[in-house]
Order: structure tokens, then sequence, then C-alpha cells
């Protein structure tokens, strides 16, 4: 009964956390001599308002959930990888190279190879920070950062040349582009808004992360490798293979979610210069969705939803209220720091009950609780 | 045209700005030297970066006190390290992710000020040149070195006092202490807890002097995300450097000399795509870091928070 109060409580957290980052939020708002009322109303409207506003927000949240998905595959596996952004352009740079090569193939085949270019794409380029971590001991976090400086120069250098909008090369502007995808390839739109079917895809694809983690082999082997690399060795596991796995799929994950994005919502490339500019910070917000969701693959789907209301609502809010957007980076920042912080209670309580566990059975099985805590959770 | 570049001129040019340009990346990494040989990893360098560069500007911009600038910079560093410190040591938040957290509170937090204080681009006069009487005489030496501003001196004279600190004092003892056993450093009477306060505090006040310095010393001005990855460059210094102010040096001149290098071949229109040009340094960071990185251990407590066992 008492476990049964506890698990409420840890799922509870991240809402707690989230009310904390708000009442922040309020604080700033009224700093900012803005009403948080109006404000926050404004915030809702945008984000749940109509069922268009919904769709936006469903859109917004695909690309978050996809990097999430990742997130938690590699996070699970004590491996960090802030690469999404450059895995997102790698991985959409490839699907659009597809989309723009076999003009006269059918749509579901071009579709279904672009999509899987951008998988391959971002699996290559979360790949190789993986190989340098496992191999040759580079941290992953350094290596991720640099393949994303190196992933946006790539596009800019692609798009305003070898890719670059045929149209485009003969005008004078040059507007660094590539030629817009025919619409047979785009992906099917699921209802009378800007909704498609990329979300579908990301949460199916969520069931599957989840039966990976849980249900295979392989995740239980990333996931043991994560908790303790040394028993895992111990144990017969290649931990180095797992951590290029866990990168791997990581960054296949981001691939798709950039393949997704061409082939549903810009279906086109285009670089303002910065990653952002293609990716809307994905690649960071991903990994505040996954840790909200708990690094569980199912609990990612509302909490991407929750961030995509709260960046679609943000542009609402900018234009009723006059504050600029840039606050709800502030709010997810805060968030962020809010989950990791409370995490403290949770280990509280989780060594509490192995103590009480472990003087019930101390003389039959004294390894009892650590084997349970390794192969659960 | 490959022969302009080894003209005199222009090699003084490419060498001084090398050493002008490595001027942010030193304040941050030897910042961050601190914190990791502590045992913190501080993620959220570009955050406290990007507050600092802001409030430099923006006090400078109002008051027109380029000291009272840095003072700002400073101040908002210190508070952006205390906070991160109080979740990193008391509340024994995973610092990986905390730092991505303070990471994205400071893009937002300098991006929200900047719209709403000031709303348009500006620039200010920045700190201007400081002749050293003899030395900037020197031909070529002189020009490339002593032909710099204050913040730039500041950075370089980091160095050595860095490395006075943590090799030859009883501080420096205790922090190594700490981010190598920390149970250890605690039963010879430690205070761990205020060892990594110390250093992460000093880190967050150099990241914010770093910001400054891009500001007020270098560019002058502020833009929205300005720092654009710096801050998260000097944190790879850091174990490119293996944890040794002298080694960060090394790693800042080696990643801002490519960086000049390649501004150079831009401005004499050398036929580099200058999209290839900009990755050169980021992919020879990872090459050297592969190269290097193997050979050396981090601090053994690096990201592990500390706990006493009761």
């Amino acid at each position: 009964m008492r476990s049964k109060l506890s698990t409420l409580f840890d799922a509870l957290l991240p809402i707690i956390a989230t009310l904390a980052a708000l009442a922040v939020g309020t604080i700033m708002l009224l700093l900012l001599k803005v009403n948080p009322i109006e404000a926050y109303a404004a915030l809702w409207d945008g984000a749940f308002g109509s069922a268009n506003s919904f769709a936006e927000t469903l859109v917004k949240a695909t690309p978050l959930l996809l990097v999430a998905l990742g997130i938690c595959i590699s996070f699970r596996g004590d491996v960090i990888n802030i690469g999404g952004e450059g895995q997102m352009i790698v991985g959409a740079v490839l699907a659009t190279w597809v989309g723009l090569t076999f003009t006269e193939a059918p749509g579901w085949v071009v579709i279904t190879l672009a999509l899987l270019a951008g998988f391959v794409g971002g699996g290559v380029w979360g790949g190789i920070p993986g190989v340098l971590k496992a191999y040759f001991n580079v941290n992953e976090i350094l290596s991720t950062v640099m393949m994303n400086a190196i992933a946006v120069q790539l596009m800019n250098f692609l798009l305003r040349g070898p890719m670059i909008d045929p149209a485009q090369a003969e005008l004078a502007s040059k507007i660094p582009q590539t030629a817009r995808l025919i619409d047979e390839f785009h992906l099917a739109r699921l209802a009378p808004t800007r909704l498609h079917a990329g979300a579908l895809i990301a949460v199916v694809l969520a069931v599957v992360v989840y039966i990976l983690l849980w249900r295979t082999i392989w995740g239980y082997r990333i996931r043991a490798v994560g908790q303790n690399p040394h028993a895992s060795r111990y144990a017969g596991i290649k931990v180095s293979r797992y951590m290029v796995l866990a990168l791997l799929l990581s960054g296949a994950f981001a691939g798709l979610a950039g393949a997704v994005q061409v082939y549903g919502v810009n279906y086109r490339m285009i670089t303002d210069g910065s990653a952002s500019g293609f990716t809307g910070s994905a690649g960071f917000n991903g990994i505040v969705a996954a840790l909200f969701g708990q690094l569980h693959p199912l609990w990612s789907i509302p909490a991407s939803i929750l961030f995509g209301a709260l960046l679609v609502g943000a542009n609402k809010m900018q234009r009723v209220v006059q504050v600029p957007s840039a606050l709800i980076t502030v709010l997810n920042g805060l968030v962020v720091v809010f989950v990791v912080s409370s995490e403290i209670w949770r280990h509280r309580r989780q060594r509490r009950r192995l103590a009480a566990a472990g003087e019930e059975d101390a003389q039959s099985k004294p390894d009892q609780t650590q084997v349970q805590k390794e192969a659960g959770q | 045209m490959i022969t302009e570049l080894f003209s005199t001129t222009v090699l003084i040019g490419i060498l001084a700005s090398g050493i002008r340009l490595a001027t942010p990346y030193l304040y941050a990494a030897i910042g961050e030297t601190f914190s990791q040989k502590s045992g913190v990893l501080n993620l959220g360098v570009e955050g406290q970066m990007l507050l600092g560069c802001f409030a430099a500007f923006y006090v400078t911009f109002t008051t027109g006190s380029l000291w009272l600038g840095l003072l700002a910079a400073i101040a908002v560093g210190a508070l952006m390290g205390l906070a991160m410190a109080f979740v990193t040591v008391n509340l024994r938040a995973q610092q990986g992710i905390s730092g991505i957290g303070f990471y994205l509170f400071g893009l937002g937090m300098s991006d929200l000020l900047f719209q709403r204080l000031m709303g348009t681009v500006e620039t200010v006069q920045g700190f201007p040149k400081v002749y050293i009487p003899g030395l900037s005489e020197i031909p070529g030496i002189g020009e490339i070195f002593f032909n710099q501003n204050i913040l730039v001196y500041g950075a370089y004279l980091l160095v050595p006092l860095a490395w006075f600190v943590l090799n030859k004092t009883t501080l420096g003892l205790k922090i190594r202490a700490v981010g190598e056993n920390p149970d250890a450093a605690d039963s010879l009477g430690v205070n761990v807890a205020r060892v990594r306060y110390f250093t992460i505090i000093l880190g967050g006040i150099l990241s914010g002097v770093a910001g400054a310095s891009l500001s007020i010393a270098l560019l002058n001005v502020f833009q929205q995300n300005m720092t654009s990855g710096l801050g998260f460059i000097a944190v790879a210094l850091v174990y490119f450097g293996a944890w040794h102010p002298v080694g960060v040096l090394g790693g800042a001149l080696l990643f801002s000399m490519v960086n000049s290098l390649q501004l150079w071949v831009q401005v004499l229109g050398i036929q580099i795509p200058s999209d290839i040009a900009v990755m050169m340094p980021y992919v020879l960071t990872i090459l050297v870091l592969v190269a290097t990185v193997s050979r050396v251990r981090a601090p053994s407590a690096l990201t592990k928070p500390f706990e006493r066992d009761e």
C-alpha cells in the first residue's frame, strides 16, 4: 500500500517540477508587468484552443517524441547524446536527397526509402561518437556537440552548392534551399489540418522502443550496461558494442525526426545558417521531453505533447501579451533543472525501501534486492 | 593566392587574431577545469556565458562604464554558479542533464532580456588596446602578443595562476583530493561541499567573464545566442587539455588559430567553400581528442555526487 503511494508520488514529481517552473514563470511575467492569467490563457488557447491549434501542437510534438525515443535508449544506456540537432540535420539531408533523386518511383517506395535514409543518416551521425566513446575513450558529450557544428556546416554547404534548388541557382538571390518534393512524396495528412502521418509513426515507434527496451535481450543489455558496466562486462556482455548501439539508435531516431520534418511539414530543406533554423531546437527539447517522461518511451508521448503545446502556445502568447517566446526556453530549462533535482527524493525513498527489504531476507539471500534493482526498473 | 597566406603581414594578422580569439575559450575552459578537477561537470557554461555576455553589454551600454559591465557579468556568473552548486552539491542532481537545463535557461533568459530591454542590436566602445611600452614595439611579436586589450592579457595571465593554485597551494590540493577521492578527503576533514561550491561558483564567474570578453572586448555587440556553441567547445577543451591549465591553453590556441586561419582564408578569397572552412576547427578537435584523450584519465569522482555513508 505504501509502495503504491510512493509510485504515485514518483509519477507526480515531474508535474510538481513543471508547476514549480510555471510558478517561476509567473513571477517573471509579473516582473515584465504582464498579467500572468492573460498570458497563460493565451498560451493555452494557442495550443489547444481549436482543432487547428491542437493539430499544430501535435505537429510540433512529433519530432520531439522521435528525438525523445532515441534519448530514452541512450540515457538508459548511460550515454548522453546531445547531438540530436546534428543527427536530425544529417537524417533530413539524406532523406531529402532520396526524394529529389528518385522522382520517377512510386510515392510509397520513395517515402519508405527516405524515412529509412533518415534513420540511417542519423544512425551514422550518432554511431560515430559511439565508436569514439567505446573504442577511443572520447567523451560523447563533446563529440556530439562537435558533430552538431559539423552537421550544420555540411547542411549549409550542400544547400548553397550541390543540393541547391536549380531555380534558385539561376536567381541572383540564391536562397539556400533545395527543390520542393513532388506532391506524391508528401506524408499523408490525417485531418483537414497540418497534422501528418509522421505523428502516427512516432506513436507506433514509441511502443516499438518500449518493447525493445523491456522485452528483448538487446534492450536488457543496453540497460544493464547503463546501470553497471563493470557487472555487465563480468556477466559477459560486450559493453563497448552496446554503448555504440545505444548512441547509434539514439541518433537514428533523431535522424528519422529530421526526415519526418521534411516529408511531413516543410517538403524541402532551407537553411538560415543555424541548426535551430531547421530543427526548431527539437534536438535539445526532445531531451527535455524524454526526461520529463522519466526516460520511458510511452510516457514520452504525453511529455512531447506538453512541450509541443508550450512551443506552439508561446507564439500565441507572444502575439497577445508581447512576451518574447524565449520565455518558454527559460521555462524548459527550469523544468529540466527541477526534474533532475527532484530525483533526490525518489532515490531516498528507493533506498529506504531497499533497506527495509534487505533486513527481511538478509539471512537467506543477501544480494536479492540488488539483483532486483538491476533487473527491474 | 595560397602564397599570400605566407606573407609576413598576413601571418602576423592570423597569429594576432588567433591570440585574441582564444580569450573567451580560455576564461571558460579554465573555470571548467577548476570545477572538473573537483569532480563536477558543468555543462551549463554556454548558458552562463550568454547571460554574462548580455549583462556586460547591457550595463556598459546603459552606464557607459566597461568596468561596471564586467562586474555585472561576474555577478551574474556567480549567481548562476551558486544555483548550479546548490543543484549539484545539495540536491545531487545528475550533472550532465542539469547542465543542459542551465544552458536552456541562460539561452532563453538572455534572449528574453535582450528583446525586452533593448530590442535592436547596438554597439559599444569595447575595452581599448593596451600598449605595453617597449614590448609592443618589438616587430612582429609586439603586434601579435602586446597589442591586445586588457581582457586578452587577463586570460593569458589566468593560465599560470590557475596552474599555481591547482598544483602549489593547499586549496589546489583540496580541490584535487575532492575530485579524486571525496570519501578520503572527507575523512581527512576537507569540507567536500564547500570546495565544490567554491569551484562551481568560480567556474560561473569565469564563464561570465568569458561572455563579457565577447560582448565588450572582442565583438562589442550583443545578439541572441551569440556564443553559438562556444561554451560547449570550452568544455571540450578541458578534456582536450587533459585537466591541465597549460594543456587547456594549448587546446584553446590550436582551436582559435585554425579558426583565425579559416577567417583569413575567406578574407583573402581563397577558393574553399566557407562552410567547409568553418567546419575545420571542429573536425580537428575531434581528431585531436581521438589521438590524445585515451591516454589521460579523468578525475575519478567526475560527475559523481558526494554523499556521506551513514
